[in-house]
């Protein structure tokens, strides 16, 4: 009998043969992830519980990445008890403040295997579909229990499928493919199932441009988020670790849903305030001006997402009276972009370029606007306030559009420049 | 369990960030709880009154992992929340702290913001006592059901401390 990606692994976690959606299952988890904002909740709910000693703490990778360096002594004094914890569990992995992003620096650093099991304090635990691991966001009391037992429970769900065929037109990627799924079927087209991309647009993506597809698929709902695993995935993977892995792969799948995009005439897509699935082709948004252009979080400040942007940038200048913030999402991509000569791009061009972190994108660090402004993101959310004051709008787009509105002040086709 | 008190609604798509802003991380869950619904509905806990229900529509807790959310609405004294439907996280999230997330059908049709409702889990009935309307809530799954009667995930670990047992 036929399996989607999700059941094969679940049925694989939980130490059957074979699961079907609705079944509920207790599965042993591989990879637990800790961010700075979650693991202190997690921390005092374990004293609560009095676990003084992991399940396996060699499995838990504590990432600081929301709030760095702090700029508040509250902020910095969770930081202590946060190192501390991790000086308590030494076996656990520890990522301090600047080395990126949780979702970036787990597959870089070699934690991210094809085939795992992974559960993290961030709904955009998502990512990891893209390397073939059911990978997804809990909260701290699952994690708590997780890090205590090692385990934790699921309902098997149902998969619906994106077919994508066609290839993406100039300056058209990945992200508006994304916003335009969200637009057309709407934000909760995946509530409480599971998303496999697959089609020939799909498997012709680098690794980093199928991270925004499965990074996003919260944001349609879904609890998981696929994307084909072939040689791209397990090349990477191969580089970063010599654990071993096994891959699984969706065969004579049941779909709950199953529906066919071609992308060969796929406009840029902007998602308006205050909603991912107020979405609208770029030809109908009206180019008003906008205060700051973000570029950056873990669903587009990735190597790829950093290039296409500078290349359009390039001899260009940032407009008078808007901030062009750049964050690279790992420092190994900071790196990566300094030697390619992109930051320097950036930083010619008038663009702010910070350490690797969240950031502006939940408004909890550089980046934050005030009442009345007005940012076009290449992040994930648009929700009211969520960058800050909350008269505020935020627009979300790709880093081409980004680029291009960031030369011009106003929401600008990135065709156009 | 049952539960009365005034209802207090929402449309669809009440995100995390609306259910508690990110502004106020790191605060103690008392405090959070005076900002809550704040980006939306800022006189909100104001007119709150321990053993409120809180009445949504569609996807209900979109967004973030945080358990904040749930967590600041149980802290705040909301007894149940009644929604059309959940996002999953926020729905696994109040399972796992023991807050009643009752998915409700036909609920935003029957209710305005100030009814008396009542809450009954057992003969899975939600009524508005002002209108005398009723609608069936959903089912919680047995699965689960377990971890949801000990209090939460931790009252069940208290419990079944080698590992998690679903029914």
């Amino acid at each position: 009998m036929g399996q989607t990606m999700a059941e094969a692994l679940l049925a694989n976690a939980s130490g059957t043969d074979h699961v079907s959606p609705g079944d509920h299952v207790v599965c042993e988890v591989d990879l637990t992830m800790t961010q700075d904002i979650h693991t202190p909740g997690v921390v005092h709910l374990l004293e609560e519980m009095g676990v003084s000693e992991l399940h396996d703490a060699s499995s838990l990778v504590v990432v600081l990445d929301h709030v760095g360096p702090s700029h508040t002594v509250n902020n910095a004094d969770e930081k202590v008890g946060i190192r501390a914890f991790v000086r308590d569990h030494p076996d656990a992995h520890f990522y301090d403040v600047g080395t990126g992003i949780s979702h970036e620096v787990l597959p870089e650093k070699g934690h991210v295997r094809p085939g795992e099991l992974i559960v993290g304090t961030d709904s955009h635990t998502v990512s990891h579909g893209a390397f073939g691991a059911a990978s997804t966001g809990i909260g701290d009391t699952d994690m708590a229990y997780a890090l205590a037992t090692g385990q934790a429970w699921f309902r098997v769900p149902e998969t619906i499928e994106f077919v994508v065929a066609g290839s993406f037109g100039d300056r058209v990627s990945a992200k508006d493919l994304l916003l335009h799924i969200a637009g057309e079927f709407g934000t909760d087209v995946a509530r409480y199932k599971a998303i496999e991309f697959r089609g020939p647009t799909v498997e012709a993506l680098p690794i980093d441009d199928r991270i925004t597809l499965t990074n996003m698929s919260i944001e349609l709902g879904a609890k998981f988020g696929f994307t084909p695993v072939d040689d791209v995935v397990t090349d990477y993977v191969e580089a970063r670790t010599d654990e071993p892995f096994e891959v699984f792969h969706a065969e004579d799948a049941t779909y709950s849903e199953s529906h066919r995009i071609d992308v060969s005439d796929l406009e840029p897509q902007v998602a308006l305030p205050h909603d991912v699935g107020n979405v609208h082709p770029i030809s109908d948004v009206d180019p008003v001006e906008v205060d700051q252009v973000f570029l950056g979080s873990c669903t587009n400040g990735k190597f790829e997402d950093l290039a296409a942007a500078a290349a359009i940038l390039d001899g260009h200048e940032v407009a008078p009276m808007t901030r062009f913030i750049v964050t690279p999402a790992s420092r190994e991509i900071y790196g990566r972009a300094e030697r390619a000569g992109i930051i320097r791009t950036f930083t010619d061009a008038g663009a702010t370029v910070t350490n690797s972190t969240c950031g502006a994108c939940p408004g909890l660090g550089m980046g934050v606007i005030g009442e009345g402004e007005r940012c076009l993101a290449a992040q994930n959310r648009n929700f009211r306030g969520r960058m800050g004051h909350n008269d505020s709008e935020i627009y979300l787009a790709s880093p081409e559009t980004a680029a291009a509105t960031a030369i011009t002040g106003r929401v600008t086709d990135p065709r156009e420049v | 369990m049952a539960f009365e008190g005034a209802a207090h609604t929402f449309g669809d798509d009440v995100n995390t960030d609306y259910i508690t802003p990110s502004d106020y991380f790191g605060q103690s869950y008392e405090e959070i709880a005076t900002h809550l619904f704040e980006p939306i509905d800022p006189g909100f806990f104001e007119r709150f009154e321990p053993g409120d229900v809180v009445v949504a529509g569609e996807n209900f807790g979109s967004g973030s992992s945080r358990e904040t959310a749930p967590k600041t609405l149980k802290v705040a004294g909301v007894s149940a929340v009644v929604a059309e439907s959940f996002a999953r996280l926020f729905y696994r999230n109040g399972i796992a702290i023991g807050l009643p997330v009752v998915t409700c059908p036909g609920v935003t049709a029957i209710v305005s913001g100030g009814d008396e409702v009542s809450l009954d889990l057992e003969r899975r009935t939600f009524t508005n006592e002002t209108t005398d309307e009723t609608r069936d809530t959903e089912p919680m799954p047995a699965e689960i059901r377990s971890i949801f009667d000990a209090g939460g995930l931790l009252a069940h670990y208290e419990q079944h401390p080698d590992g998690l047992v679903l029914d």
